[in-house]
C-alpha cells in the first residue's frame, strides 16, 4: 500500500539501526509516548534490535488504559439501561470494570453496539428517535475533533435523543506530570504522531526547553520509529533539547487548524483522573455548559461510584514507564488478555498486551516456571 | 486508538451538510468525513483515523524522504554487508 511499504522496508531498518548503533557513546532512556507506537515497537521487534544502550520505556498514550475504572463503570451502569443504545470504539467492550465490563452487559440483555466513526452513533439517534444513543468518547487529542463533530452535528439537526460519556485526556500535560516526578528516568521524548497531526508541535517546545529533554514527533511504522529514534539519540549525544518532526508528510507544525477549532468550540479544558497515575490538572477536555444537553453524566446522573481496583495489579507503574510489564508478579499467570486484571493487559495498545502477544516465549517461561513452582511445593 | 491510515481520496459528495469522502486503501474502499481537510482533491492521499480525515500527505516531504533512503541503500550496497555482517540484499530503491 503507498505510503506504507516503503516504511517498512528492512534494509532501511538495518541502517537506521546501524547509523544509531554507530552515534550512540552510552546509555539513554527514550519514552514513547504513544501506545500504538508500543504495539509496533514491540510486534516488529525493534526493542530488540536497538544496541544495549538504548532502552525503550512505555509511556501512558494509551485512552483505553488511562480511562478511570469510574468512567467504565459509569458506562456499564448507563448501557444497562433498556431505553439506551450504547456505542463505542470495540477496544473499550472488553476493559474490566468493577465488577464486569461491556460484553457481559451486552450478553446480558445490553443494546451494545461497536461503531468505527461517532458519526454512525449520530446517525443511529437519527433513525431510532423513540430510544437514547451514548457513544463512549474516549481518547486523545487524535479522536477529540471526531467527537466534537458528532456533538456539533447533533446540535445543529437539533436531535435530543444522543449524548457522549466524556473521558478525553491531553498528552502534554501528562508528558510534564512524568518529567516532574522525583522518580522520572526517561531523558528524551518521541512524541505521538497522530496527536501532533491534529494538535502540531508548538506546545510541545516549552516541555523541552524547561525539562531539557529532545522530543522527536514520530511516526508508526518500524522506520519511522527508528528514524525517530535516531533523531533523539543525536540530540541527546550533543546535549540538544529540541523539537523535531520525523513524521514530516503527516504532521505540521501548526496541526490541523479547523479539528482545533472544533475542540475548542465544543470541549473546555478541566482536570482529569488517570487510571493508574492519578488526577492531572488540566490535562483532559469537557463538554463546554452550552452543550451539556448531549453531556451523559449529566442526563444518566450516576454521582460518585464506588470503585475497587485489583490489588496485585501494577498497571500504573507500567503507564508511568517505572516498571515493565513482565516484572509484574501477575504477569502471565493471574492476568492475561483472555483474563486481564488491569487495562494495560486489555488493549493491543496497552505495554501488558503487547509483551503478552510478542514476547510469548518469555510468558511461556514464565507460565512454566510458576508451574514448576507448584509441582515443587506438591 | 490512534490509528490512522493512509487513503487515495476517489470521491468527494455531500451528506447531512458534511463534506465526506469515499477513499481507497489499496482495494479497500470506505467512507470519511472531510470537514478537516476542506482543501483536498481527488486522487492526493488523506490519513484516516475513526472515520475522519486528519491530514492531507505532503507527497513532497515523503519524496525527500525516499530520497535519502535511497542514498542509503546506495550506500549499504557499495558496502556489501549489513550490521549483522551479512552480504546486503540488494533490492531496487523506490
Amino acid at each position: 500500500m503507498k505510503y506504507l511499504e516503503e516504511y517498512r522496508k528492512p534494509e532501511i531498518v538495518r541502517h537506521l539501526v546501524q547509523e544509531i548503533r554507530a552515534i550512540t557513546t552510552r546509555p539513554w532512556m527514550i519514552m514513547e509516548v504513544c501506545g500504538g507506537q508500543t504495539h509496533s515497537i514491540l510486534k516488529n521487534g525493534i526493542d530488540q534490535i536497538l544496541p544495549k544502550e538504548i532502552e525503550l520505556v512505555h509511556g501512558p498514550g494509551c485512552p483505553v488504559c488511562v480511562t478511570p475504572l469510574e468512567q467504565i463503570d459509569k458506562a456499564l451502569a448507563i448501557a444497562r439501561r433498556p431505553e439506551v443504545i450504547f456505542t463505542s470504539f470495540g477496544d473499550m467492550l472488553r476493559v474490566p470494570g468493577s465488577r464486569e465490563d461491556l460484553f457481559m452487559v451486552k450478553s446480558a440483555g445490553g443494546d451494545v453496539r461497536v461503531v468505527y466513526s461517532p458519526l454512525d452513533a449520530v446517525q443511529l439517534a437519527r433513525e431510532n428517535p423513540h430510544r437514547h444513543v451514548v457513544f463512549f468518547a474516549v481518547g486523545f487529542e487524535t479522536t477529540a475533533p471526531n467527537n466534537a463533530m458528532a456533538v456539533w452535528q447533533a446540535h445543529r439537526e437539533g436531535l435530543r435523543n444522543f449524548s457522549i460519556l466524556v473521558s478525553h485526556v491531553l498528552v502534554p500535560p501528562a508528558m510534564k506530570a512524568l518529567l516532574s516526578s522525583p522518580r522520572n528516568r526517561v531523558q528524551g521524548y518521541l512524541a505521538a504522531g497522530h496527536v501532533c497531526t491534529v494538535m502540531g508541535w508548538e506546545e510541545y517546545e516549552p516541555i523541552a526547553a524547561q525539562y531539557h529533554v529532545p522530543i522527536v514527533v514520530t511516526g508508526f511504522e518500524p522506520v519511522d520509529i527508528l528514524e525517530g529514534v535516531l533523531m533523539t539519540v543525536r540530540q541527546l549525544e550533543r546535549g540538544e533539547a529540541r523539537v523535531e518532526n520525523q513524521y514530516s508528510r503527516v504532521v505540521r507544525r501548526e496541526g490541523n487548524r479547523p479539528a482545533q477549532e472544533l475542540i475548542r468550540k465544543v470541549f473546555e479544558i478541566a482536570p482529569r483522573k488517570w487510571r493508574g497515575i492519578g488526577e492531572i490538572p488540566a490535562s483532559g477536555l469537557r463538554l463546554r455548559p452550552e452543550f451539556r444537553a448531549y453531556d451523559a453524566e449529566v442526563i444518566f446522573d450516576l454521582g460518585e461510584l464506588q470503585v475497587e481496583e485489583p490489588a496485585i495489579c501494577i498497571s500504573g507503574l507500567v503507564l508511568q514507564g517505572l516498571k515493565k510489564p513482565d516484572e509484574c508478579p501477575a504477569f502471565g499467570r493471574q492476568c492475561t488478555p483472555q483474563t486481564p486484571l488491569g487495562a494495560t493487559m486489555v488493549s493491543s495498545e496497552g505495554a501488558c498486551a503487547a509483551y503478552f502477544a510478542y514476547h510469548r516465549q518469555r510468558a511461556e517461561e514464565v507460565r512454566e516456571g510458576a508451574e514448576a513452582g507448584k509441582a515443587a511445593d506438591a | 486508538m490512534c490509528l490512522a491510515i493512509p487513503g487515495k481520496v476517489i470521491a468527494i459528495y455531500e451528506q447531512n451538510g458534511l463534506k465526506m469522502g469515499r477513499l481507497d486503501y489499496a482495494g479497500t474502499v470506505n467512507t470519511a468525513c472531510l470537514e478537516y481537510v476542506p482543501d483536498v482533491q481527488i486522487g492526493q492521499y488523506a490519513l484516516v483515523h475513526a472515520g475522519f480525515a486528519i491530514s492531507v500527505l505532503d507527497e513532497e516531504e515523503a519524496r525527500k524522504t525516499y530520497a535519502v533512503w535511497d542514498e542509503l541503500v546506495r550506500a549499504a550496497a557499495e558496502e556489501g554487508t549489513d550490521i549483522f555482517g551479512m552480504p546486503f540484499e540488494k533490492s531496487p530503491p523506490g
